[in-house]
């Protein structure tokens, strides 16, 4: 009972806290604060919560159980990172962007190929890609191979609609301008479109990563060697080891968000031009 | 008119690459069902002709690539001599996912227009709840299924509502963070005009900021519905469920009935372009006679 009080009184400080962090009007720290706040909250009142009232295990591990399992299964779940992440993500992510890209440049001439492929291309998003997975493994085997074929379907379409988009994106002006130069359609390609198609592209290596980790993942859900993230995380559910089916989603997660920031980072360095980056 | 002049120039392109598409299937399956033919089909028959190899390639049983043919036969068959509660028929299968992805797209909409209703109200969501939420973006929960199945499966739940609370949590995610964008978006002298009408702070949300958010909110319904389509059929994978066509996928992996496969697939395609067909229809319907 007092523990219940307890813990009440515990969210009410930490609303409070996180209110009164959120309404900070001066210093640029104070909304990033305010998450952090929040999700530290969070954190500690999951691990309360779960101990006071003895939530099963198989429910819902506590934070702390998860931190444990992370560090006991270190090694495991390393092996997972690797076949999963660095194998069939980045191969796949890699090779799908690359000729998502090449493709694009290649029918860059060819409005009648490009009026054709973009719509098929736009509805690919609406189709469930990561479905393809059995018959990949059919035909590339239950290894990382396989895994890394869905992804490079998945990748691929985003890719080249950001790259036709991004070519087209240069504007008359700059393109007259070239023109002026005397520059070819080559010059003209390397010097002004494909620097102009830059912010495209990085976005859509965005929208791959995370759709490369996704696919990747689930595509083990469909059957996969014994290792893997998505390997760990459908049978450790089935074992019921919930701590260790979490660790393998903080990794997962981890992972992503880091992803995500080296690519910003990327962009930043490849697009400093561009004024959606400027106004950072 | 525009648009029919627009559709009409992309007609004969988009046939063109869907039959070279075609062309290059077949050829496919040529190259890939080759081997296994003359392993297995003309064994005991020497002195095949080219011809006859192209014929056994287009029509083998269990062949590594069938050929669009095939998989035509194969779901008309599943249609049309199968009634309609049957396993067999995969429109049942159709409607058990469709079924799944329309519950939990609409929940999941209605809590993600709440929430961002709540966040474009509160400095302290705004602050604390929404970063989490936009990061949630760049990491993979569709990954979570497997535990929101144990949990739900052991509080007592089955049938469509683990399923469908996968595709809202899917769902979810892209319409917030869509719906506090549109929110936000009128200007600032929207907001004074309204202002200056002494209209109520809910009636400016009510009659500026959801009538400006609508462009922003129904582009994202449609990445939502195909992320809870990907949602509802990941939710059938785990041994046990039978119908769904997440399940239909599995078994035929299991069985190696590669055609069954494909068709399976051609299924949930058809089922993704139906679902984002219906809410982009919807979109035009409610953004008709709109300029911007």
């Amino acid at each position: 009972m007092m523990a219940v009080l307890g813990l009440a009184l515990l969210v009410l400080v930490a609303g409070f806290s996180v209110q009164r962090c959120a309404a900070l009007e001066g210093p640029r720290w104070a909304g990033p604060l305010s998450a952090a706040l929040f999700g530290f909250w969070v954190l500690v009142l999951w691990q309360l919560g779960v101990t006071i009232f003895e939530v099963p295990r198989v429910l819902l591990p506590a934070p702390w159980a998860i931190v444990q399992s992370l560090w006991d299964h270190a090694a495991t779940l390393g092996r997972d990172f690797v076949q999963t992440v660095l194998k069939a993500v980045l191969v796949g992510w890699a090779l799908g962007s690359a000729l998502g890209f090449a493709v694009a440049v290649a029918i860059d001439r060819a409005p009648f190929l490009q009026r054709g492929l973009l719509p098929v291309a736009s509805l690919s998003s609406t189709v469930p890609l990561v479905a393809v997975a059995p018959i990949m493994v059919m035909w590339f085997g239950f290894d990382w191979p396989s895994k890394a074929a869905v992804v490079v379907l998945m990748t691929f379409f985003p890719m080249l609609v950001a790259t036709l988009a991004g070519l087209q994106a240069s504007g008359r002006i700059e393109r007259e301008l070239m023109h002026s130069y005397a520059a070819g359609y080559l010059r003209t390609l390397l010097d002004l479109r494909l620097p102009c198609a830059v912010p495209f592209i990085v976005s859509a290596l965005k929208i791959n990563a995370s759709l490369a980790l996704i696919g990747a993942i689930v595509a083990e859900f469909f059957g996969s060697p014994t290792v893997g993230l998505g390997f760990r995380i459908s049978t450790e559910a089935a074992k019921m080891n919930m701590a260790l089916v979490w660790g393998a989603i903080v990794v997962a997660a981890a992972t992503g968000s880091l992803a995500y920031a080296l690519l910003v980072r990327l962009e930043r360095r490849l697009a400093f031009w561009h004024p959606s980056v400027r106004s950072r | 008119m525009a648009t029919i002049m627009r559709s009409r120039g992309r007609v004969l392109p988009v046939a063109v690459v869907l039959a070279a598409l075609m062309i290059v299937w077949y050829l496919g399956c040529i190259a890939l069902n080759s081997p296994g033919v003359i392993e297995r089909v003309f064994a005991d028959r020497p002195g095949w002709t080219t011809r006859e190899l192209v014929i056994a390639c287009w029509s083998m049983e269990r062949p590594v690539l069938p050929a669009p043919h095939q998989i035509a036969l194969d779901l008309w068959t599943s249609i049309t001599e199968w009634p309609l509660d049957s396993p067999r028929n995969l429109l049942l299968h159709v409607a058990v996912t469709a079924q799944a992805t329309l519950v939990g797209f609409v929940l999941g909409t209605a809590l993600g227009v709440l929430l961002a209703g709540a966040i474009v109200h509160s400095r302290t969501l705004d602050r604390a709840l929404l970063p989490w939420i936009v990061a949630s973006q760049t990491v993979p929960v569709l990954a979570i299924a497997p535990i929101v199945l144990v949990i739900l499966g052991s509080l007592g739940f089955s049938g469509v509502a683990p399923k469908a609370a996968i595709a809202m949590y899917l769902c979810f995610f892209p319409v917030t963070v869509a719906m506090v964008q549109g929110l936000r978006s009128p200007q600032r002298i929207d907001t004074e005009l309204l202002h200056t009408y002494a209209a109520t702070r809910w009636q400016a949300f009510l009659w500026l900021r959801v009538p400006a958010a609508l462009p922003f909110l129904l582009p994202s319904l449609r990445v939502a519905i195909a992320a809870g389509l990907v949602g509802a059929m990941v939710a059938e994978l785990p041994t046990g469920a039978q119908s769904g066509l997440g399940a239909k996928l599995l078994i035929g992996s299991y069985y190696g009935n590669t055609v069954a496969i494909w068709s399976a697939l051609v299924m949930s395609a058809l089922l993704g372009l139906a679902l984002t067909g219906a809410v982009a229809g919807l979109e035009r319907l409610v953004l008709r006679g709109r300029t911007a």
